[in-house]
């Protein structure tokens, strides 16, 4: 069901309160799941310290897959905070969804497109920073004529089709999985019956969504590390 | 109403870009990324690469142990192998000496069994020299008593037979 969407206007900008609360309820439990877990660190790793290394690792060897460590070494931080951060933000809007007078105020934050593409934005930005920053103004430059120079505007449109997918597959996804499980919710579960009809498809519809948050947050952080890779190695 | 809820933003009051979450995001992001380099990701990696270094530590030193072990083991060996063949050598003396001294003993007493036969035949001779010249002396004294007898009764001739007898007698008598 549609929900309407607790717009503000501050300073000229537009503000959806609901994204501002899941952005930082979503960044909160990032950060207090990272920092309580790596309180007590030990040379023997126990409990949480080793699901956090574990992370590490596994943001890691995505990195390694697509270039040189001595490269992407210093994307770790980055990689490992957006594969986090996107996982923490798509499962939000999984066990429950909070609507008060017709106002959706809980949700996934990466249910709104405006939250992923600048993500998106972010990350393509990073690229040409880095591009720039470590190959040098004419290498950077010169790849956008490589392998023939008439490759000029469709290399310039990629850049912008890279953008826009990477923030909308994340979004599309997420949205439709909220989109389902509120029709679910709200659609079907009228009554005694419907409630319990609802109950099984919804159980089955939140586990796949669980297994989507999980598939695009490792989709996002690898593209993430492909996008640099190709502006930052040199031997593409 | 279902059908509107299909239409992106259909229903919404503001149709534009909500800039405000642009930059919120934006802004928590970056903010979210520097709090865990500084509280979480830094500490862990610190202790990672820690450990990285322990374990090659260890490694280096379970090595470097491995071989030393090696090599006292090969001192040991050869050592043992020094020991072994020293032992062998000393049996071989000691059964070199064993001979010679055996040979020395029966020497010795060969030449000593030789000495004392040499001296006790020297010895019987000297005591068959010795009563020779007793038997001898012995002689001479009885012919000297026999001579001073003979002189004692010379004064007749019949006496004189008659002791010549007599002592010839006795001479054989004795005899």
């Amino acid at each position: 069901m549609h929900h309407e969407a607790p717009i503000v206007k501050f300073l000229g900008l537009h503000f959806n309160l609901a994204n501002i609360l899941m952005i930082t309820v979503a960044s909160a439990i990032v950060f207090l799941l990272a920092v309580l877990s790596t309180r007590k660190l030990a040379m023997k790793p126990t409990g949480m310290q080793n699901f956090m290394e574990w992370v590490m690792d596994f943001v890691k060897n995505i990195i390694n897959s697509t270039m040189d460590w001595k490269d992407g070494g210093r994307f770790h931080i980055l990689g490992i905070t957006i594969i986090m951060y996107i996982f923490v933000s798509n499962v939000l809007g999984l066990p429950f969804s909070v609507v008060v007078d017709g106002v959706l105020w809980w949700k996934s934050p990466t249910a709104d497109p405006a939250v992923t593409l600048t993500l998106a934005t972010l990350i393509v930005g990073l690229s040409h920073f880095y591009g720039v920053k470590m190959r040098g103004a004419g290498a950077y430059g010169r790849e956008f004529f490589k392998p023939f120079w008439f490759m000029f505007p469709i290399k310039i449109i990629e850049e912008f089709a890279n953008t826009l997918t990477l923030g909308l597959r994340l979004y599309g996804n997420i949205y439709a999985g909220e989109i389902l499980l509120s029709l679910l919710a709200a659609g079907l579960a009228t009554g005694v019956g419907g409630t319990i009809a609802a109950a099984l498809p919804m159980l089955v519809w939140q586990g796949f969504s669980l297994f989507v948050g999980a598939i695009q947050s490792f989709i996002f952080c690898m593209l993430t590390m492909v996008y640099l890779a190709h502006k930052v190695s040199s031997d593409h | 109403m279902l059908t509107n809820s299909f239409v992106l933003g259909a229903a919404a009051a503001h149709t534009g870009v909500n800039w405000g979450d642009v930059i919120f995001q934006l802004v928590m992001f970056i903010v979210l990324m520097v709090l865990l380099k500084i509280f979480a990701w830094g500490p862990l990696m610190g202790i990672m690469k820690q450990r990285e270094e322990h374990v090659a530590g260890e490694i280096s030193a379970a090595e470097q142990s491995r071989v030393e072990a090696k090599k006292l083991l090969e001192e040991q060996r050869s050592l043992l192998k020094e020991a072994r063949s020293e032992a062998q050598g000393l049996i071989e003396n000691a059964k070199k000496q064993g001979d010679i001294q055996r040979d020395e003993i029966i020497a010795v007493a060969r030449t000593e069994a030789e000495r004392i036969k040499e001296s006790a035949k020297l010895e019987i001779e000297q005591q068959k020299e010795k009563a020779v010249a007793a038997i001898r002396e012995q002689v001479a004294s009885l012919s000297v008593l026999i001579a001073s007898k003979v002189i004692e009764k010379e004064l007749n001739a019949a006496d004189q037979d008659k002791l010549i007898n007599e002592y010839i007698q006795e001479a054989g008598d004795k005899r």
